[in-house]
């Protein structure tokens, strides 16, 4: 534990930190364009530059410089000023003062720094080097003259995601950062190098020219395009969302955001419902909130009522439908739309216990039948991140590439009973061993994997490497508050009346009764249904979500639904009323409070405690895992097939069609 | 009272003078024009009507930064912007609420293209207040129909910016 000497102010770091955290320990703000804390250290801006004593008589980048005893550190010296002021002036020499038209203009490193740190005018007059743009995909716009080489977006892709298709070229001034021969970077996370780039140079396609930061309204909530609970926040304007950025939750996603998460955005003001439907005579027509909720008070359902829970819907909107379903004298619930029925007696066996910051701690992972790259891509970055520092990872089912080195054991799932001895032995000697469970084994596969529990002694003092990989942003809440039939949606389907929560995944033609569609979106279910009744998207309503480690996290509302489209759960409210069995709430308030004192975890948020008890399931594991759920990561639900952006990254990163842009 | 005040007021003293200073200013020159067909020279940072301006090959030069949007005191300005077809940066609404303005002149102050400017022309009246919302068309007209002025006027102040 290094003592130095801060401007005078004695702080203590860790061993191994840098003069630069140790001068933030001490409340210094220190300029830096390619130091991040999440990425390896490359000291190439220089802008960190601080005097040290002992040491040479010359400033020192103090990002890659070893904190020591007895230093003694000086941030605000005239030669620190000085030596600021140069390296500002020599990295304006080649960027272009072109902020008035950059995307990046008013939440600029460069900029900011460059008021704060700079000289105020400019002594070079010569030419400026000019770069040609390079094509990073459908998410990143290039304009590649803007580029300070950090080379931050280098350290990213091979560091975080894993991608090696960034890179430079050429040396000194001519350095040029290109992907591999100009092709989109195919990764699942290349969003987050616009907000890594400490300039304009990497931005936002989909964004562009569109806003600027100052006329944003912010909003904090969470994403729901998968299990992970990305802590986001919306930037929107007048009704619009506009873009979307991560939070930093270390728990959870760290800073990062996959591209899903940040880009479907624009999918929300596309293909709305923003009306209720009625059926008349095949034919969905326009109607009245009063006429649609005469039509369902009109069915005679003789309490055989059930609801069935889509992948994005919030606690709120399954308690609210739950109530109704409830008054109504029933009790079938569903959420696992696609027909699975795993046993649900224990939450702790379906959940992802050794939770996702955990992962990193891991020293052997075996994966069964997940694809987490794409079902959970900031889990798969934490299982990077656990490689790192020295896991080995074996996997079963059909190969595919998740970024980092895998042992593949075949797409048999009777391996799990029978594990090869050299496997089995790397997991004896694990302190910290981990199974994680994905979607396409958990019908066959779940009792096989419980059974490792014991075998490879995965929970033990103080760990739980039991996991589940969730893929529905409802799933745990929908699970939490009972959405799980024993026998699946099969249980469901001779209802007489049933509530689809913004349920587009289902096979509607197993369902004989009325069908009443709750959602927002005009996707398969608006089309089955029998009701079409308009709700809220998650940006447009206020909502808690847990995510697949069973964390509850809320969100905000951040603008209002499109035309008549109402909150979900006032619909269901408002239904009550006409179909005469009053839900005893009449806000948001009171609606959790109700749903609090029916699920008490659900209270406050952060992770909910399961317990460990292993459900009694049939241990023996037989059949292949012929493939995973999700077959294309950027077209999961509702939202992101409206989107644009994603349709043109599933045309372009998963099917592999070639746009014919060039770099301008 | 005094002698000479009596003397004053039974003369009318101080009426006879009043009326030899409205006699005065009867045979001098006038002060006042006849507007609108006289007008009284204005200065080129005169702020009146405000036009955007276009480079010589017809470019409109504003290019959707949103500056004089963000300095704008009284909000009036409204902007959306996207790429144009060839990839550059363009306002696709650039509205300024006339009746909001305060005429400050803190948008062309912030222009960094001398895009928004306000220009010599302060007889806009309208009869309805709609036709006080300028969209970007009449603004562009504006500053098509005002160029050699704006131009003119921008040229004599450029020695003092």
């Amino acid at each position: 534990m290094p003592k130095l000497k801060v401007d005078g102010i004695e702080v203590e770091v860790p061993q191994g930190a840098t003069v630069l955290q140790a001068c933030e320990a001490a409340g210094k703000e220190i300029p830096r364009f390619c130091y991040h804390e999440r990425l390896s250290i490359a000291g190439n801006c220089r802008m960190c530059l601080v005097e040290v004593k002992p040491g040479p008589p010359k400033p020192q980048a103090s990002c890659a410089l070893p904190a020591a005893d007895n230093q003694e550190v000086f941030t605000t010296t005239p030669m620190v000023k000085n030596a600021r002021e140069g390296i500002m002036e020599f990295l304006l020499i080649n960027h272009p003062l072109d902020c008035p038209i950059c995307d990046q203009g008013g939440e600029c490193d460069l900029q900011d720094q460059s008021v704060a740190y700079g000289r105020g005018q400019s002594r070079y007059a010569e030419n400026k080097r000019a770069v040609t743009e390079k094509y990073m995909g459908p998410i990143v716009k290039t304009i590649m003259t803007r580029c300070i080489q950090c080379t931050r977006c280098i350290r990213f892709a091979e560091e975080v995601a894993g991608v090696e298709e960034i890179g430079a070229i050429y040396r000194g001034e001519n350095m040029q950062i290109t992907s591999y021969l100009e092709e989109a970077v195919t990764s699942e996370l290349s969003g987050n190098v616009v907000d890594l780039c400490p300039v304009g140079a990497l931005t936002s396609k989909p964004y562009q020219y569109e806003a600027r930061p100052w006329e944003l309204r912010r909003t904090l909530t969470i994403d729901v395009m998968d299990a992970v609970g990305t802590n986001i926040r919306l930037d929107s304007r007048g009704r619009q969302v506009l873009r979307c950025v991560p939070r930093i939750n270390e728990d959870v996603n760290e800073e990062w955001a996959s591209d899903k998460t940040r880009h479907a955005i624009d999918g929300l003001v596309r293909r709305r419902l923003d009306k209720p439907y009625v059926r008349v005579n095949g034919k969905l027509l326009p109607a009245t909130w009063d006429e649609a909720f005469a039509a369902i008070a009109a069915v005679d359902h003789g309490g055989s009522v059930a609801a069935v829970a889509g992948d994005l819907v919030d606690c709120e909107t399954m308690y609210a439908a739950k109530a109704l379903v409830r008054s109504l004298g029933s009790s079938l619930l569903e959420g696992r739309q696609t027909g699975m029925a795993y046993d649900t007696s224990s939450l702790a066996a379906v959940n992802f216990n050794t939770t996702i910051a955990g992962t990193e701690e891991a020293d052997a992972i075996l994966l069964v039948g997940t694809n987490l790259r794409w079902e959970a891509p900031l889990v798969n970055t934490r299982v990077r991140k656990a490689i790192k520092r020295g896991a080995k990872v074996f996997a079963v089912g059909p190969e595919t590439e998740l970024t980092y080195k895998v042992e593949w054991l075949g797409h048999d799932l009777s391996v799990l009973g029978d594990l090869p001895d050299t496997v089995a032995k790397i997991f004896a000697d694990a302190g910290k061993p981990m199974v994680i469970v994905g979607g396409a084994a958990l019908k066959d596969g779940h009792g096989a994997a419980l059974k490792l529990v014991e075998t490879l002694n995965l929970v033990r003092n103080g760990w739980n490497g039991f996991n589940v990989v969730h893929m529905a942003a409802a799933r745990m809440g929908g699970l939490m508050l009972g959405y799980a039939a024993k026998g699946g949606i099969a249980d469901l389907t001779h209802a007489k009346l049933t509530f689809f929560l913004g349920a587009d995944e289902v096979d509607y033609s197993r369902f004989g009764g009325f069908k009443v569609y709750v959602g927002h979106h005009g996707d398969a279910g608006a089309a089955h249904a029998d009701v079409v009744l308009p709700g809220a998207s998650y940006a447009e309503k206020s909502g808690t979500w847990v995510n697949l480690e069973g964390r509850v996290q809320r969100g905000e509302r951040a603008v209002f639904p499109p035309g008549d489209a109402r909150e979900d759960w006032s619909i269901f409210r408002a239904l009550s009323d006409v179909m005469g069995a009053r839900l005893p709430f009449d806000s948001l308030a009171g609606l959790r409070e109700e749903m609090y004192g029916e699920v008490p975890a659900l209270r406050h948020e952060g992770l909910v405690s399961f317990g460990w008890s292993v459900p009694a399931i049939d241990g023996s594991a037989s059949g292949t895992i012929g493939g995973y759920p999700i077959k294309d990561f950027y077209l999961t639900n509702a939202i992101c097939r409206a989107s644009p952006t994603m349709q043109r990254c599933s045309a372009e990163l998963v099917h592999g069609e070639t746009f014919a842009e060039a770099a301008e | 009272m005094s002698v000479a005040q009596y003397v004053k007021a039974f003369t009318l003293w101080e009426f006879v003078k009043a009326h030899a200073k409205t006699l005065r200013y009867f045979f001098r020159a006038k002060a006042t024009i006849n507007y609108p067909y006289e007008r009284m020279p204005q200065s080129p940072r005169f702020r009146g009507e405000h036009a955007l301006r276009r480079y010589p090959n017809g470019e409109e030069r504003c290019i959707a930064c949103k500056l004089c949007e963000a300095v704008c005191p009284a909000q009036a300005i409204t902007i959306e912007a996207e790429p144009r077809d060839d990839g550059s940066r363009r306002t696709t609404r650039y509205d300024i609420d006339m009746t909001k303005c305060i005429y400050c002149g803190l948008c062309q102050e912030a222009c960094p293209v001398d895009a928004i400017v306000e220009g010599p022309n302060m007889d806009f009246s309208t009869e309805t207040r709609e036709e006080l919302i300028y969209d970007k068309a009449k603004l562009l007209d504006n500053g098509d129909r005002w160029e050699r002025v704006l131009a003119a006027n921008l040229a004599a102040d450029a020695p003092y910016r």
